[in-house]
């Protein structure tokens, strides 16, 4: 197969950058799109032109690096798969490819379709976890957990990080992410100590990064690799605001 | 220079708590004053991270990454072993300990293998109150199944997920402590030397790798977590930024390299489609618990599978292992695979795979059961191959996986540089020649949470606070400009040829030579081909752009570089080693059925490797393993 | 305990300021409509309800009062975060497709500003009677204002009709996303009742819709008046 790419090009965060159009040649459909800009390269580099940096890592889907938007989609056009998992089976011959970074204020473009996505670690920093040290845990049969409770929290578990949900929501929420953490933690009785505390805090500080706010278009769960449901951001808010009743975050000292 | 392991006297079961006792401690006050480098944040370095920081140390965590939660534990699927013997198998400690010895094909130290069953159970307490979402019965209880090379039920899994459930926990818990001010973390920043000095290791030299800034990073002890090699050879399932770098750098600076030949096969990869594919992925061993694998009785039989009568379809592993079938150990299944395909029955393009039948199971247990247990991974096979899996067996082949090999580590996970620690799949300790199902994560996190946090203690407790932040030495800024020196040579080649064209001419090499199966024969071309190649790449690689920006050709040139030079200490290990055992196949040691055969007369050691010089042959050092809890025995699985 | 001036400042905080704020508007579209619907009862029904509305001014002028904050909070909150919203995202996409949104969700801002239009016209119009003064001044036999003749006078004029239709649908189709999304945004939905409430929003909206523009429908072709 034959593609034409048009291609978002910025040599670093300074750059204003611009779109250059490649060609990518004898492109077998069963190459990811990951692999299909590896081949761009390899030509690119033969003809010394500085290549095309994009993150990626595990290319089996999971590790959340590969970051990209292609023809218009976060992770392209096919629902519940990550760039690196995109078959260019899915596309039609002599096809001209849309490939863009992630854009958001809170993930600023770094070199060409590399962003920088810290914010979401930053956000993890600010609660999202359960505090108990090394050694001091209980027998693990000791609470029992209804299956149904883990099969949810590990349905919200499932996200894998990678920031499409900020890619393709049109505001740039997080909100998501964000959802599936709490979620995640909310659904486990392991979680319920620091329930309150750590919604408030996870949303001050996603608020703080400069995300957008979630107007409920479900974009998200339609872009996102492990298809994570919308009724974990209603579950966020219902516990945001029953949280916001007895308690406010922790680095809001007063009103 | 003598390898000493310090194993603890005394009987196996009471050595870890005695040793335990024996060790010194830092209160958390005290602690404040070292300062702890840990390189890599995958199981074992992020919970190694969150574990010093909790007990007061102050942790610099480096990842290349762009963010701690990405490093490749996560694609970890099938699980992690524990010896609770919740479904009562009459499981055990000792069980466990059995196992993997035997797993290991007598190979690894008893002592640590027993410190690692004896800690399994407290892992998974622990995953489960950060929150680990592990799979559970009905009844609420945590629910266990049984996985590759073994037969009792103890691998505790979170559907296909479990490697990046539990790196999520110890990300978290290392990201708690980031949040209280203990821990730095350090992403998309590449460890790229060891600064030893006065003969201790003392820091690591860093590349910025957005920023392109090469710096020196003190501390009091280095703990390197960075992972396997099984990258060198190109294609396999590991992430493509996986490398040998950290180790390899380690190594020239004085830590020796235990067993590097001893890597791992994985029987249940999807095949190799074309020539620009650029990883092989994995599809859990879990799918072994109820799929079939066979290949047609005839030599290049083409007919679709659906159309070979169940006579003419030879069930391979069945026949030739009765007792364990479908469940042998990964380096006997994936041999045996390769066994079939050079007879010419191997199936699919390039006659490289292997049938993996679910119809079976489907007629047992309902397509429906199926889909609850690996609805995920069929997806993922749709997805890469085009083909339905419920519909037709999966094609399945074996692909490079894990090193067993790494740095040679004592007791203390303590490498031969003083304040060196190497923990995870980077050191070599507890899996011998061969790794079980589901044990990875298990070392990972036994050595990261449980071990090293106490043998840094005790290794720093007898050592000055105070001398953290201090890169005065003059052995940091010599190790800079080593570093610079040797960016700026991978960017003044300019030459014709990328950097992926060399990676891949190594990789099919040493898959030729020095994979599945290994000869003296091989592994002498081998031996002389990879200076070739590694001069030519030196005189002809194009490594575009600058050294002071993100530049991901220059980040993989300088991996790939190291890999040229570690490929040799594989092959020379390999070709020492005339015996096979584990993943090492050599092909003039097999018994005439074609089945391993180790010599423990001559072989029953680790070789650990010490770094001499460029051009220099390393020196052989030989770390004799003795075998009491587990008498020597022919493995078998027959 | 309710929570400080930091929630007001939190995105969370004043998404559910808007939905809440929207919901009770929602409630004032569906009750304004009963009263509405009583112009099928004849003259009579509809002019004594309008005067026993006013023959109680503290509950009508505090019901407006309300119904005022409401319309300033939902204002205030909608602008504030469509501001932050754009700002969220500073350099736009070449190109973005949508998968799941509607046209409904993605022009809210458009709609509801339509919707605040409309409203200005709608108070001139029946309220304080000053766009259309020539309908809206006769009593009736008992000497109350006849918002019957009024409503009848005015829709006989297809513009009007035409122009009031309009605004309907203007506030319909904001309904449309508005009521599910508001359910979402208060945590009030659950997995399987998300796309309940997204349905029972677009067919209450729907609902209204029919029910509002049958009156000027119903008057225009004679069947009323």
């Amino acid at each position: 197969m034959n593609f034409t790419l048009r291609v978002w090009r910025q040599k670093n965060a300074a750059d204003a950058g611009r779109f250059e159009m490649y060609e990518a040649k004898d492109v077998s459909p069963d190459l990811s799109a990951l692999e299909m800009l590896d081949l761009v390269n390899d030509e690119l580099q033969r003809r010394g032109v500085d290549p095309i940096a994009f993150d990626h890592d595990c290319r089996e889907g999971i590790c959340g690096s590969c970051a990209m938007m292609i023809n218009g989609f976060a992770h392209g056009p096919q629902p519940a798969v990550a760039a690196c998992q995109l078959y260019m089976r899915h596309f039609k011959d002599g096809e001209t490819i849309t490939i863009e970074p992630w854009r958001a204020r809170a993930f600023p473009v770094i070199k060409d379709l590399v962003v920088d996505r810290s914010a979401f670690d930053r956000i993890i920093e600010a609660g999202g976890y359960i505090s108990v040290d090394t050694g001091g845990a209980p027998e693990a049969n000791s609470i029992p957990v209804p299956k149904r409770d883990a099969e949810e929290a590990m349905d919200a578990a499932a996200c894998i990080g990678c920031g499409a949900c900020v890619a393709a929501c049109p505001n740039a929420s997080a909100m998501l992410f964000v959802a599936a953490k709490i979620s995640h933690l909310a659904k486990l009785p392991q979680g319920q100590a620091e329930r309150a505390r750590r919604v408030l805090d996870m949303v001050e500080r996603m608020d703080q990064e400069g995300f957008g706010h979630c107007t409920n278009h479900y974009e998200c769960m339609a872009a996102c690799p492990k298809s994570i449901h919308v009724q974990f951001i209603a579950q966020l808010n219902r516990d945001y605001l029953r949280a916001a009743r007895t308690r406010r975050p922790s680095g809001c000292k007063s009103d | 220079m003598t390898l000493d392991p310090k194993i603890p006297p005394g009987p196996l079961p009471q050595q870890w708590d005695a040793r335990r006792k024996a060790l010194r401690t830092l209160d958390p006050s005290a602690a404040q004053g070292y300062r702890v480098i840990i390189v890599g944040t995958g199981l074992a370095g992020a919970s190694a991270a969150a574990t010093l920081a909790e007990r007061g140390f102050q942790v610099e965590a480096f990842c290349f990454q762009d963010s701690a939660r990405r490093a490749h534990s996560i694609a970890a699927q099938g699980g992690i072993n524990a010896a609770k013997n919740y479904p009562k198998d009459d499981d055990s400690i000792e069980r466990l300990f059995h196992d993997t010895i035997k797993g290991g094909d007598f190979r690894s130290r008893e002592a640590n293998v027993y410190r690692l069953a004896q800690i399994s159970n407290a892992i998974i307490d622990q995953c489960v109150a950060q929150g680990v979402p592990f799979a559970r019965e009905y009844d609420g209880y945590l629910a266990n199944r049984s996985f590759g090379g073994v037969k009792v039920r103890r691998t505790f899994y979170a559907r296909g997920q479990t490697g990046q459930q539990l790196l999520l926990g110890a990300y978290q818990a290392m990201m708690r402590q980031v949040q209280a001010g203990r821990v730095r973390v350090h992403p998309r920043t590449e460890m790229l030397d060891l600064v030893v000095a006065d003969g201790e290791a003392r820091g690591i030299v860093v590349r910025d790798l957005v920023s392109g800034e090469v710096q020196a990073c003190a501390g009091d002890a280095v703990v390197l977590a960075t992972g396997g090699y099984s990258t060198v050879y190109f294609l396999s399932t590991n992430a493509k930024g996986c490398n040998v770098t950290a180790t390899y750098r380690a190594h020239r600076r004085g830590a020796w390299f235990a067993n590097p030949c001893f890597t791992q096969i994985h029987p249940t990869c999807i095949p190799m489609a074309g020539h620009y594919q650029s990883k092989l992925t994995l599809m859990s061993e879990s799918l072994r618990n109820d799929g079939r694998i066979w290949v047609p009785n005839r030599q290049g039989d083409t007919r679709p599978p659906a159309e070979i009568p169940e006579a003419e379809r030879d069930y391979y592993l069945e026949r030739r292992y009765p007792s364990y079938g479908n469940l042998a150990p990964r380096d006997i299944a994936s041999r045996a695979a390769k066994a079939v395909c050079d007879e010419g029955r191997g199936i699919g393009p390039g006659g490289q795979g292997v049938y993996l039948d679910f119809a079976d199971a489907i007629r047992k247990l309902s397509r429906k059961t199926i889909e609850e247990r690996y609805g995920n991974l069929f997806d993922m096979y749709q997805e890469i191959t085009d083909e339905d899996a419920y519909a037709a067996p999966m094609r399945i082949s074996p692909a490079p996986h894990y090193a067993m090999g790494g740095l040679w580590v004592d007791y203390h996970l303590m490498s031969t540089i003083p304040g060196l620690f190497v923990i995870g799949e980077a050191n070599f300790s507890d899996h011998g020649a061969n790794r079980l199902g589901a044990s990875a994560l298990m070392q990972g996190l036994a050595d990261g949470y449980f071990i090293v946090p106490l043998t840094v203690a005790d290794h720093l407790a007898g050592r000055p606070a105070g001398r953290r932040g201090s890169a005065a030495h003059p052995a940091f800024a010599a190790a800079r400009r080593e570093v610079e020196e040797r960016t700026q040579r991978l960017l003044g080649v300019r030459g014709t040829r990328t950097v992926d064209a060399f990676h891949r001419q190594l990789g099919k090499l040493m898959w030729d030579e020095c994979g599945m199966s290994r000869s003296a024969q091989g592994l002498t071309r081998a031996l002389a081909e990879i200076p070739r190649i590694r001069e030519a790449f030196w005189k002809d690689v194009a490594v575009l752009g600058g050294g002071e920006e993100l530049n991901q050709a220059l980040e993989k040139a300088g991996r790939v570089a190291d890999f040229l030079e570690f490929a040799e200490l594989m092959c020379r290990d390999a070709l020492h080693r005339e015996e096979s055992c584990g993943g090492h196949f050599r092909v003039e040691h097999q018994s005439s059925d074609g089945e391993a055969k180790r010599d423990d007369a001559r072989f029953c050691y680790v070789a650990a490797w010490q770094f001499a010089d460029d051009g220099q042959p390393p020196v052989l050092h030989r770390e004799p393993l003795t075998f009491e809890a587990v008498p020597l025995s022919e493995r078998s699985y027959r | 305990m309710v929570p400080g001036l930091w929630f007001l400042r939190s995105s969370i905080g004043k998404k559910a300021l808007m939905a809440a704020s929207g919901l009770v508007l929602v409630g004032f579209v569906m009750a304004h409509l009963a009263g509405n619907l009583l112009i099928y009862g004849g003259p009579s029904a509809l002019n004594a309800y309008a005067e026993k509305l006013r023959h109680v001014p503290a509950l009508l002028w505090g019901a407006r009062l309300f119904l005022l904050a409401a319309v300033a909070v939902h204002i205030a909150t909608s602008v504030q975060l469509a501001i932050e919203n754009r700002r969220a995202r500073p350099q736009r996409y070449r190109l973005q497709r949508s998968a799941e949104t509607t046209l409904a969700a993605r022009t809210m801002l458009l709609s509801g500003f339509l919707v605040l239009a409309y409203l200005v016209y709608h108070l001139l119009h029946f309220t304080f009677r000053t766009a259309h003064p020539e309908f809206s001044r006769a009593t009736d036999a008992l000497g109350r204002h006849d918002v019957y003749a009024m409503v009848v006078l005015s829709f006989q004029q297809p513009p009007i009709a035409f122009a009031y239709v309009l605004g309907m649908a203007a506030v319909c189709f904001h309904l449309n996303h508005g009521i599910g999304s508001a359910a979402q945004t208060l945590g009030l939905t659950h997995e399987r009742t998300i796309r309940l409430w997204a349905l029972a929003g677009r067919l209450l909206s729907f609902a209204l819709f029919i029910g509002y523009v049958s009156i000027p429908l119903a008057i225009l072709l004679g069947l009323v008046g």
